[in-house]
């Protein structure tokens, strides 16, 4: 991967709460324009390295670069300015639940843009019809189904054309075809936006289906163990704990 | 700094429009211009093409407003030609095109005043019925308790007990010393008037006894122990505790509201015998210090006035207050929706709607007291 395409440089990340370290030595680069997922077993620390990334928490050691400029680095001004440039959507929505649709997409444009009231409202129609909801505006996110939720957290991401945009734990709660749905509706978004995404998920299915590059963090060594395509680590396992997580898994979920 | 994008429309005697982007499409400068590709558009054309030779960067702002182009084209039955615009700009458009969920699929619950009017009418109704409702579910919990076929959890019993009872103490004597002392001085200023300042113990008495002792308390409890009933209870229905309950077949009314009810009840009739006491106590250091009434003379007056019958009055009616603040609290709780700020919303209607009912039974139990000489 040369320099120019890498759009994320982890380096030498170590995580920890406290003196609890969650992770160590995590090395990695994730391509402009690609869907990374990062794997693992549940509690390895996957949802935390999401948070590290996005400045929820801040790392004991190391940096995170995006397009070669430290965000851990940044003072608060320059990383809000860097915030501004990712969306993020949480596992269970987080769609604020006393706002409608429309003002929950509306509210990073009011915050970020000096866009008239008219112009915010054409593009919450847009990002709401991107995202399969058009004329849900009015709606509050109690009055929608789970899957609909997802969506429209989605949508309140991509309001202010993210370069880089997150899922935790995108198909988490959804039945097998809305959850598929949502991996098209992601394949979708990278193609027409371009922009990078990564995915904290375990969901094999969906990774096969949708992941250029997964980062495998390994929860007993407490370090990443792999990076590769899905399809690589599955067929070249590097270690006995990877080979099992895809491909055991993978027979069961793949009966076809 | 490139200048701001701009949309130019060309109609040809074909039908044909061409919507001729130019220039850069900036967030940060709003969005275009499209009033003259609207008006184009409405004139009946056949077909709206691109062209996208002069177009640089674009985003979200000129997206959405093609998309809101697309869409009026497409109510009007016009084919749309994207194959001249930038790939990812016909993908975008494509896809918010596509067909997701139909809004509409939940109805709207009224529309217009009158019907908005008559809908909220009907659902007072229906509200009174659900608190009747819930009222008779709860009593019919407390029969099979009483006959020993219920399955009310007594570690909460004692959970709730001490949290209604000894925990409350100091904010119910507090604000009732403090109502005791603002009776007293409202007698300052009135009896003062026609020099009856002896008077003073006969308000404070009957003040105190029969209304402010068991109205404080009730308010206090409502505001502090109604509102966390339904905190509890909402919380646990949003994290779909009382559907677990359910599901096994135990009753959430016996296994959390009785105990809440039942706490309540007993309990309350002796937080307003606490509040009568340190009440009368504010009144009585007013009385002394303030008006010159000899401390004998006041406890004389105060014997002479009032009652047993003033004292019960007031305790009957805490059991009331008992009742309707853990009732209201506990339903509200349990009528909660399933999101976070409906917790808040059901612990706010949960001490509304327990303070107007305090108020009102109190109303009513005043006309029984009166008509039947307590």
């Amino acid at each position: 991967m040369s320099a120019a395409d890498t759009h994320i440089q982890v380096r030498g990340l170590t995580m920890a709460y406290g003196s609890r370290v969650i992770m160590q030595g995590l090395d990695f680069g994730i391509a402009r324009g690609g869907v990374t997922a990062i794997v693992g077993g549940s509690g390895c620390g996957k949802s935390t390295l999401l948070r590290h990334m996005i400045g929820l928490l801040e790392p004991a050691k190391g940096e995170i670069l995006y397009n070669g400029e430290s965000f851990t680095a940044a003072g608060t001004l320059r990383r809000a300015e860097m915030l501004r440039r990712f969306g993020v959507t949480y596992q269970q929505g987080a769609l604020w639940s006393s706002m409608t649709l429309g003002e929950n997409v509306a509210l990073p444009l009011e915050q970020y843009t000096k866009l008239s009231a008219q112009d915010i409202r054409r593009i919450v129609q847009l990002k709401l019809a991107l995202v399969g909801l058009a004329g849900f505006e009015d709606y509050a996110p109690s009055d929608i189904s789970g899957g609909m939720r997802k969506r429209a957290a989605l949508a309140r991401a991509l309001a202010l054309d993210p370069e880089v945009l997150f899922f935790d734990e995108p198909s988490a709660g959804l039945d097998p075809i809305s959850s598929r749905r949502l991996d098209e509706l992601i394949l979708q978004v990278r193609d027409s936006t371009g922009a990078t995404i990564i995915i904290v998920t375990h969901e094999l299915p969906s990774i096969y289906a949708i992941v250029d590059q997964c980062v495998f963090l390994d929860a007993e060594t407490r370090t990443m163990a792999a990076v590769g395509s899905p399809a690589e680590l599955r067929d070249n396992p590097p270690s006995d704990t990877i080979g099992r997580f895809f491909r055991r898994d993978a027979e069961e979920a793949q009966p076809a | 700094m490139q200048q701001a994008g701009t949309i130019e429309t060309t109609l040809e005697d074909s039908g044909t429009v061409t919507l001729r982007l130019g220039g850069g499409f900036d967030m940060d400068a709003g969005c275009a211009d499209s009033a003259a590709a609207e008006a184009m558009l409405a004139q009946g054309a056949k077909l709206l093409r691109y062209n996208a030779d002069r177009l640089e960067n674009w985003d979200s702002s000129l997206v959405a407003v093609l998309y809101e182009l697309e869409k009026l084209a497409a109510a009007a039955g016009m084919p749309i030609d994207r194959s001249a615009l930038p790939h990812r700009l016909a993908g975008l458009l494509a896809m918010a095109a596509s067909i997701g969920n139909r809004a509409g699929d939940t109805a709207k619950i009224c529309n217009g005043p009158i019907s908005c009017l008559g809908a909220q009418t009907t659902e007072a109704w229906r509200e009174m019925l659900r608190f009747l409702d819930f009222a008779g579910n709860t009593t019919l919990a407390l029969v099979d308790l009483i006959r020993g076929r219920s399955k009310m959890r007594w570690r909460d019993f004692w959970a709730v007990l001490q949290n209604v009872s000894v925990e409350a103490l100091p904010i119910v004597v507090l604000i009732s010393f403090l109502v005791g002392v603002i009776i007293a001085f409202l007698g300052a200023v009135v009896l003062k008037k026609f020099g009856a300042e002896f008077a003073i113990s006969y308000l404070i008495g009957y003040g105190i006894l029969r209304e402010m002792g068991a109205i404080m308390t009730g308010v206090i409890m409502a505001g502090r122990t109604g509102a966390a009933f339904a905190a509890q209870l909402g919380s646990m229905k949003v994290s779909e505790e009382i559907d677990a309950l359910q599901t096994l077949g135990i009753s959430p009314n016996e296994f959390l509201v009785l105990p809440r009810v039942v706490t309540l009840v007993l309990m309350m009739p002796l937080l307003t015998v606490f509040a009568d006491l340190v009440g009368i106590f504010g009144g009585y250091l007013v009385a002394v210090s303030m008006m010159g009434v000899a401390s004998g003379q006041f406890f004389i007056g105060l014997d002479f006035v009032a009652g047993l019958n003033d004292f019960a009055l007031g305790l009957f009616k805490a059991m009331v207050f008992g009742v309707l603040i853990a009732t209201s609290g506990c339903m509200k709780g349990m009528q909660c929706r399933a999101s976070a700020d409906a917790v808040g919303e059901a612990a706010t209607k949960a001490v509304v709607l327990s303070i107007t009912l305090i108020i009102f039974a109190n109303t009513i139990i005043d006309w029984a007291a009166a008509h039947f000489n307590v």
